[in-house]
């Protein structure tokens, strides 16, 4: 069962071809990387997905369901979440609020003005144990503007995972962090079970072949090389985008 | 019949004036993002010091210009001294214009009195032009005249030279402007100082139809801004189309509908909103 | 807080003036359209300059009911469903934009809402304005002795910042203060940010219209003045002098402008210059506000009115 399935994406930008005959097929459970030089078109393909932007064209399933023209948050209704390259958190709130933010976002208590959010214990308890996922449940207090850069980096992927995601948009999660970090991520996302399944787009190679067992390369907005691992990265092609112009 | 004609050259001659007045807020906004809230009381100031200049004796078509110059003067001077203080905070900016358009109303009030000042129209432009059963005030057409002219120059200034493209590409895409150096605070301040002279020169030239008084400002402040609503921010055109619009609604509704004539002036800001966010000829989104 | 609601409750005792009774009810009034204001610049990061239409839309409707012959109870109810029709239509038009367009299309709504109140002399009695023949009688109370009216004014504006207190904790109001700071991830979260904007508005214009009644019944007669610009910009200065990080942010705010007001306009005719000194002063020299704990507000207003979700991003940012 298709996990995410694209067909013939396109998008322009004031005349300019960003996306162009794009397809791509992600099976369910997959671990797919994303790569390709800047100005590729990886984060574009990723705002079309989440419906950040209309599509000028083509179609994109999610599980079977044809979410080419349904409004962004539905689409996190259906089981899509995603990453941002840079955080776009609440700082203001602590770490333990902005995942409870999250897990509010599907749940029909965010339309309610008499209770309060402090007292939904089950959410709260949920958070909590999101929390505990990414190894942050000792921060849980802490206000997000206070904990360090990779810290908030696991709480971008916390508010992804407490969606209980199906599929899930990963937008260079070790961006800016240290190797120790890295691994650290590395562990949480190996974690994630097979139910949900993983695209990510990273531009530090080693750690991200280590994650993909896909690869998609793209290049000026379309796919092309696409396979396992090993053959997308013995593929002349590939060395050539990266290599080559 | 000839009630549709005078109405339709006082509409005319408004939108020429509407025109001096939203282009520069068009501009201001378009290229400052900031709605200035100033504008009003910057026309009605210029109105004011074109009073004071007259009643020194000076030729009309000088005091205009000189009205203009003292106001690009105190435009440039907010611009620089409290505007650019506040670089970057949009809200903070605009909160500030619209103390200074409190600030400016009261002592106009104060300096002037609460009286309606009318404005003599020059001598060489009153009476009228006769083509047969109609007449055509001189000084309506001088006004639709002068509004062409500047809108024909600031096409060519904004089309034809580097200041132009340089203000055009702020408007069009404020973030890589600032990205390519281009020298933005200098810009800003040239815009806004430019678009109070626009305004004070309106004013002055309002005098003889409108007359001067306490309020001109809070009247001219919505016009304004449905004009530039309605044409899209920082396009000439846009404000020029709103502008003329906007003059026959005014006119033909205090004739047609005293009553609700100042509501159905806002009718086509919300058509526009509904339809068309950015405006007729906008190109960002409000 | 125990002694200062004591203290609040008991000011006719204490102050024996009814002039300084009557100001303290008008604080509390102005407070109460503060907060509502509130809801939207400080929880939603929306300013409204035209919120004084809203206010002014009660006082209207109820004033025109009574002086129809409708009974006070009616009037109100009528009058706030009224105020909460016209916050719709305030709603569906100025959310047509983000940011800064917010500001413009609520002042221009506000000054059409001025407009029909002035001109439209047939409706409105025009700069004339509509007495209210006398104050309501709840259950029986006469409202007419200063006293008992604070009082009254007092209750309501405890109970509203009960009910603020309670949306600023409940999940909704965590959802608009999540769609003040970063809209565009709250919609990847699943919330629908336009929906939830449009609730508060309502929510906004429900109070100011509560706050409406309240002015109206305390000067028994509306002008178009209560509509205008300079009473959007008052409670504005209101609710950014006090601060927007607290609840006693928007009465502080009242109470000071209030009482500047009412201290200028002894001494010095010109009110609006003042006003207008002090928005400056304020927006540059304490853009924090006057409440400690509204620090937030400042970085606020940055970050809504500079993450607008762009409509046509440059390729060349794309990876």
């Amino acid at each position: 069962m298709s996990a995410l399935e694209i067909r013939g994406l396109q998008k322009s930008f004031s005349g300019l071809r960003v996306i162009s005959d794009l397809s791509l097929n992600v099976a369910s459970g997959e671990r797919r990387l994303v790569i390709g030089p800047n100005g590729a078109g990886k984060t574009t393909l990723f705002n079309l997905i989440a419906g950040e932007f209309p599509v000028d064209g083509g179609s994109i399933r999610l599980h079977g369901t044809d979410i080419t023209h349904l409004p962004a948050r539905r689409r996190a209704h259906l089981g899509l979440a995603r990453t941002y390259q840079i955080i776009t958190l609440f700082p203001e709130a602590s770490l333990r609020d902005n995942v409870a933010l999250a897990l509010l976002g599907l749940s029909s208590l965010r339309w309610n003005p008499l209770v309060r959010l402090e007292a939904q214990e089950q959410l709260m308890a949920r958070a909590q144990a999101v929390l505990a996922q990414v190894a942050l449940e000792s921060s849980a207090a802490k206000p997000l503007r206070e904990t360090p850069y990779g810290e908030q980096r696991r709480v971008e992927i916390a508010m992804a995972l407490a969606q209980e995601p199906q599929v899930l948009l990963l937008d260079e999660p070790f961006a800016g962090l240290s190797n120790a970090e890295r691994a650290d991520i590395q562990q949480l996302l190996a974690a994630i079970p097979r139910a949900v399944t993983i695209v990510m787009i990273e531009h530090d190679m080693d750690i991200a072949l280590e994650f993909a067992e896909q690869i998609t390369v793209m290049h000026f907005g379309s796919v092309v090389v696409e396979g396992e691992r090993a053959d997308v990265v013995a593929d002349v092609r590939t060395r050539e985008i990266y290599l080559g112009s | 019949m000839t009630l549709w004609i005078i109405l339709t050259i006082n509409s005319i001659a408004l939108g020429g004036l509407l025109f001096l007045l939203s282009a520069g807020f068009s501009l201001i906004f378009g290229l400052m993002r900031i709605p200035n809230l100033t504008h009003g009381a910057l026309f009605m100031l210029g109105a004011y010091f074109g009073v004071t200049f007259l009643r020194l004796e000076f030729n009309f078509w000088v005091a205009a210009l000189l009205s203009a110059l003292v106001l690009g003067v105190i435009g440039g001077l907010i611009e620089r001294l409290l505007l650019r203080r506040l670089a970057g905070q949009e809200l903070a900016q605009v909160l500030v214009t619209l103390g200074l358009a409190f600030i400016i109303a009261d002592l106009c009030l104060l300096i002037w009195t609460g009286d309606p000042i009318p404005l003599a129209t020059p001598e060489s432009l009153r009476g009228v032009l006769r083509a047969g059963d109609v007449v055509f005030p001189k000084y309506r057409l001088a006004v639709v005249a002068i509004g062409v002219i500047v809108a024909a120059v600031m096409w060519f200034m904004l089309e034809r030279t580097r200041l132009g493209a340089l203000i055009r590409a702020g408007v069009d895409d404020p973030e890589i402007a600032r990205v390519m150096g281009i020298r933005v605070s200098r810009l800003f301040t040239a815009v806004f100082s430019f678009g109070a002279a626009l305004a004070g020169f309106a004013g002055v030239l309002s005098g003889p139809i409108l007359s001067v008084y306490p309020g001109l400002d809070a009247e001219m402040l919505p016009l304004a801004l449905i004009i530039v609503i309605l044409g899209g921010a920082g396009s000439l055109p846009g404000a020029l189309l709103g502008s003329f619009l906007i003059g026959f609604i005014y006119n033909f509704g205090q004739a047609m509908f005293p009553e609700i004539a100042y509501v159905i002036l806002f009718l086509p800001m919300v058509i526009v909103l509904v339809v068309r966010p950015q405006g007729l000829f906008g190109r960002q989104s409000l | 807080m125990l002694i200062g609601l004591t203290a609040l409750a008991t000011l006719p005792l204490w102050l024996d003036s009814n002039y300084y009774i009557n100001i303290a009810s008008q604080i509390l009034i102005w407070a109460i359209f503060a907060l509502a204001l509130n809801v939207l610049v400080g929880w939603a990061g929306l300013v409204s300059l035209g919120h004084a239409g809203l206010f002014g839309v009660a006082s209207y409707a109820a004033a025109w009911l009574v002086v129809a012959g409708w009974g006070h109870l009616p009037a109100a109810f009528c009058a706030l469903a009224i105020t909460l029709g016209a916050a719709a239509v305030f709603g569906l038009l100025a959310l047509r934009t983000a940011g800064i367009g917010f500001i413009m299309i609520t002042l221009a709504i506000g000054q059409i809402l001025w407009g029909i109140a002035y001109r439209w002399i047939d409706l409105t009695n025009g700069d004339n304005g509509i007495i209210l023949p006398a104050r309501p009688l709840p259950f029986g109370i006469d409202l007419g002795v200063p006293g008992v009216f604070y009082l009254f004014t007092l209750v309501a504006f405890l109970l509203t910042l009960a009910a603020m207190r309670g949306f600023d904790r409940s999940p909704f109001g965590a959802s608009l203060r999540g769609t003040r700071d970063q809209p565009r991830r709250m919609t990847a979260l699943g919330y629908h940010v336009w929906l939830i904007r449009f609730l508060a508005i309502l929510y906004s214009g429900l109070v100011s219209g509560i706050a409406g009644l309240l002015f109206v019944y305390y000067h028994q007669f509306v002008s178009p003045h209560v509509l205008g610009l300079a009473s959007s910009a008052e409670v504005l200065l209101m609710v950014i002098a006090g601060g927007t990080g607290t609840l006693l942010g928007p009465l502080v705010g009242a109470a000071l402008v209030v009482i500047m007001k009412t201290v200028a306009s002894a001494y010095i005719e010109r009110w609006n210059l003042v006003l207008g000194v002090i928005f400056v002063a304020i927006v540059i020299f304490m853009p924090d506000g006057l409440v400690p704990g509204s620090v937030r507000l400042w970085q606020r207003f940055r970050l809504v009115f500079r993450s607008k979700p762009s409509s046509a991003p440059r390729p060349g940012v794309d990876t």
